[in-house]
């Protein structure tokens, strides 16, 4: 192990690694816009749109992300939609995203009895604010594990941005074999930045996890319907 | 221009050839498969351990696996193991071993749960019944638990035939990297081929990927409305 | 039409596709501060009939009026339409994100916007009521079956609803609690609060009710005063369903 040249490289990777977030963090949330408006149009069954985030859903859980961005970033310009490396990558992250995020919603929305909207309805509120004022917390609440699992998985994802000519972390590791064969030093920082990156989300996602479970508001013996 | 583009696909074997790169990230994939699903049992056995060291082991396994990305682990073994091991993985070997390695954490998890979700009163009576402890697991819980284990383990499964997407980032030459070159190969004739060309990888994996997460979802949904 | 009448049923009908009618020429009328009690068998249809009435379930014929006006004619005013006709269920249905003062007074600010300073008193004055002044802020699952019920029937009164329906209210309670909740029922009703109530409380049901309604395979029977009902039922099907209710009858 060359210390010295692990010194030397750190500022490269932590650049990288601040391009990796950045644009994660811009996925993720696109990703958890696309779900919500897929629940929403899933909820009010939006005729035709309800379909078309189905169609999408699949689409996008049954591709794998490198090919979803090879499509955006090297099959588009050809027919005239040229799109930057990074919104490549961040469109491409939400497409994968979002589905994942939908289907969170869903499981959440599935969880809450029907019979908390009909009390709502009886109390003469309108089912906008049924959805809002009582469905949607509750899903929300329900799902929170399933969000953090898939924070973490669109973390990981960014791992293939490479592919699209992004200097993120695995580009910085590669150049650093190809150019210096230095592959002990290239890796162990690889690994250790992608820690840093995933560690701290993953430990906040246990302790929010563990939070939701000791505090539920919900009295599930509701649920079952006793 | 747009319109001629399509026919990329289908000069001389183009489409053929496509294909073939398919099959070859299905065989790692399916490789790969089978052999998370036999060290997966096992796993799964272990990490219901009444040992504590054990459970702790496989669950250190198991959240190390999980926390890397599959490429970040495809790079460790390709590049890492070629300089120390003194032997040069091919890539496709590589794929095997990473993506076994992380499947079988995986199974081994789904596995876990499995057993865990067998109520201990079936295996109570099965014991009540006068039946041996082996007879109780191989008449009583191995049929429940395989029940409960085929749809998750179709799903993972399909992530397993999607992750192999990454195996072109190592050399290996599959589904993307043949679509690669039949796009060099007709940069000039045809300008349009990379939109057709990876707009037919993305339908061929969709069309690949589809019926198995059709087929977990059915197979699902029969499950929780027999119960 | 009686200037009295409050709710008012014409031929209502309703049926499932490929089932038998659930609800079968139903022909009935409430006054002003009446207290309707439905008995039956269970799946006589009762509790769809209550759902019909607050909307919750399409009816497939006949009319409901309130207060004269057809309530099935324009979905839009539905919204409106369930403030006047307030409704407990059997399982609470409690809002579990919200304390026990978020949930009454949600939909009186949500829907009939109504002023924040004025709903706070009046919520406390009637949790006070029903004996849950030190719950206020209490999330529904730190509270008893019977707390829960009682801030649920607090929720729909808040809306200040013209008539109150009560789907078995007291089915998922335990026994001991079943009493609490039926005592806030009885004053509501000495207090000339209009209510149709779905039980199986005989001895409630002959208490506090003015009239007794019996319905069978989603008909109505029969419809007596309470105590000619429970002493000498006209049709053989109510004999049958209140000798159930006599365990002396089985020998």
């Amino acid at each position: 192990m060359d210390i010295e040249f692990i010194r030397e490289s750190i500022p490269l990777y932590a650049e990288a690694a601040v391009l990796t977030l950045r644009l994660a963090l811009l996925g993720i949330l696109g990703s958890g816009a696309i779900g919500f408006i897929c629940c929403l149009l899933r909820t009010f069954r939006v005729p035709v749109l309800k379909q078309a985030a189905e169609v999408y859903i699949e689409l996008s859980r049954n591709t794998p992300l490198l090919v979803q961005l090879f499509f955006l970033y090297f099959g588009l310009p050809r027919i005239g939609v040229v799109l930057s490396s990074e919104v490549c990558a961040v469109v491409g992250l939400s497409f994968l995203g979002g589905s994942y995020m939908a289907e969170a919603f869903r499981s959440g929305m599935e969880a809450v009895p029907v019979s908390q909207g009909e009390a709502g309805l009886s109390l003469g509120m309108s089912r906008h604010q049924v959805f809002f004022y009582i469905l949607l917390p509750q899903a929300a609440a329900t799902s929170i594990p399933v969000f953090g699992a898939n924070i973490i998985f669109l973390i990981k994802e960014t791992s293939v941005f490479s592919a699209v000519a992004l200097a993120d972390l695995v580009f910085v590791a590669k150049d650093f074999i190809g150019m210096t064969y230095r592959t002990d030093e290239a890796l162990l920082l690889l690994v250790i930045f992608y820690l840093i990156l995933i560690l701290p989300v993953s430990a906040v996602c246990a302790l929010i996890e563990r939070r939701v479970r000791y505090a539920q508001f919900g009295n599930r013996s509701i649920v079952s319907g006793e | 221009m747009l319109s001629s583009g399509i026919g990329v696909l289908f000069q001389g074997n183009n489409f053929l050839r496509l294909l073939q790169g398919l099959m070859v990230s299905l065989r790692i994939a399916l490789l790969s498969m089978l052999l998370s699903a036999v060290f997966g049992l096992f796993l799964g056995i272990a990490m219901n351990s009444k040992k504590g060291w054990v459970r702790a082991v496989c669950r250190t396994y198991l959240e190390t696996v999980r926390v890397m990305p599959q490429l970040v682990l495809l790079f460790l073994v390709y590049f890492g193991a070629a300089k120390h091991l003194g032997m040069n993985f091919s890539g496709e070997l590589s794929a095997v071993i990473v993506f076994t390695f992380w499947g079988a954490a995986e199974m081994g998890d789904l596995v876990r749960s499995a057993f865990l979700s067998i109520p201990a009163h079936q295996y109570e009576a099965g014991c009540a019944l006068g039946m041996t402890k082996m007879q109780v697991f191989f008449y009583i819980m191995i049929p429940q638990a395989v029940r409960r284990l085929l749809p998750p383990t179709i799903n993972l499964l399909t992530r397993m035939i999607k992750t192999t997407s990454l195996v072109v980032l190592i050399g290996v030459v599959e589904v993307v990297k043949v679509g690669k070159q039949i796009i060099d190969a007709s940069r000039f004739t045809e300008p349009s081929a990379a939109f057709w060309v990876y707009g037919a990888i993305f339908l061929l994996y969709f069309a690949v990927c589809y019926p198995f997460s059709r087929a977990a979802a059915l197979l699902e949904r029969k499950l929780r409305d027999g119960n | 039409m009686k200037e009295k009448q409050i709710l008012q049923i014409e031929h209502l009908e309703k049926s499932y596709d490929g089932h038998p009618s659930v609800l079968r020429d139903i022909n009935f009328s409430m006054e002003k501060g009446e207290v309707v009690v439905v008995l039956g068998p269970s799946g006589c249809g009762k509790s769809t009939f209550l759902r019909c009435i607050n909307l919750l379930e399409p009816v497939s014929g006949g009319r409901i009026y309130l207060n004269g006006q057809d309530i099935l004619s324009g979905q839009k005013e539905s919204s409106r339409i369930r403030q006047e006709i307030g409704m407990v269920f059997q399982n609470y249905e409690l809002f579990p994100h919200m304390t026990i003062l978020e949930n009454v007074m949600l939909a009186p600010l949500l829907v009939q916007k109504r002023d924040r300073k004025q709903t706070v008193e009046e919520a406390g004055e009637l949790l006070a009521r029903v004996g849950l002044s030190e719950k206020q802020t209490s999330y529904p699952r730190q509270l008893s079956g019977g707390q829960k019920q009682r801030a649920a029937i607090v929720r729909a009164l808040m809306m200040r609803p013209k008539v109150l329906l009560l789907d078995e209210i007291t089915a998922a309670l335990d026994p001991e609690m079943v009493r609490e909740v039926l005592q806030v029922v009885l004053e509501l009703a000495r207090d000339g609060m209009t209510m149709l109530i779905v039980t199986h409380e005989m001895e409630f049901a002959r208490a506090v009710a003015d009239r007794v309604i019996f319905m069978d395979k989603g008909a109505i029977v029969e419809e007596q005063k309470p105590e000619d009902f429970f002493s000498c039922p006209k049709t053989d099907r109510a004999k049958r369903f209140l000798n159930m209710f006599h365990y002396e009858a089985l020998g």
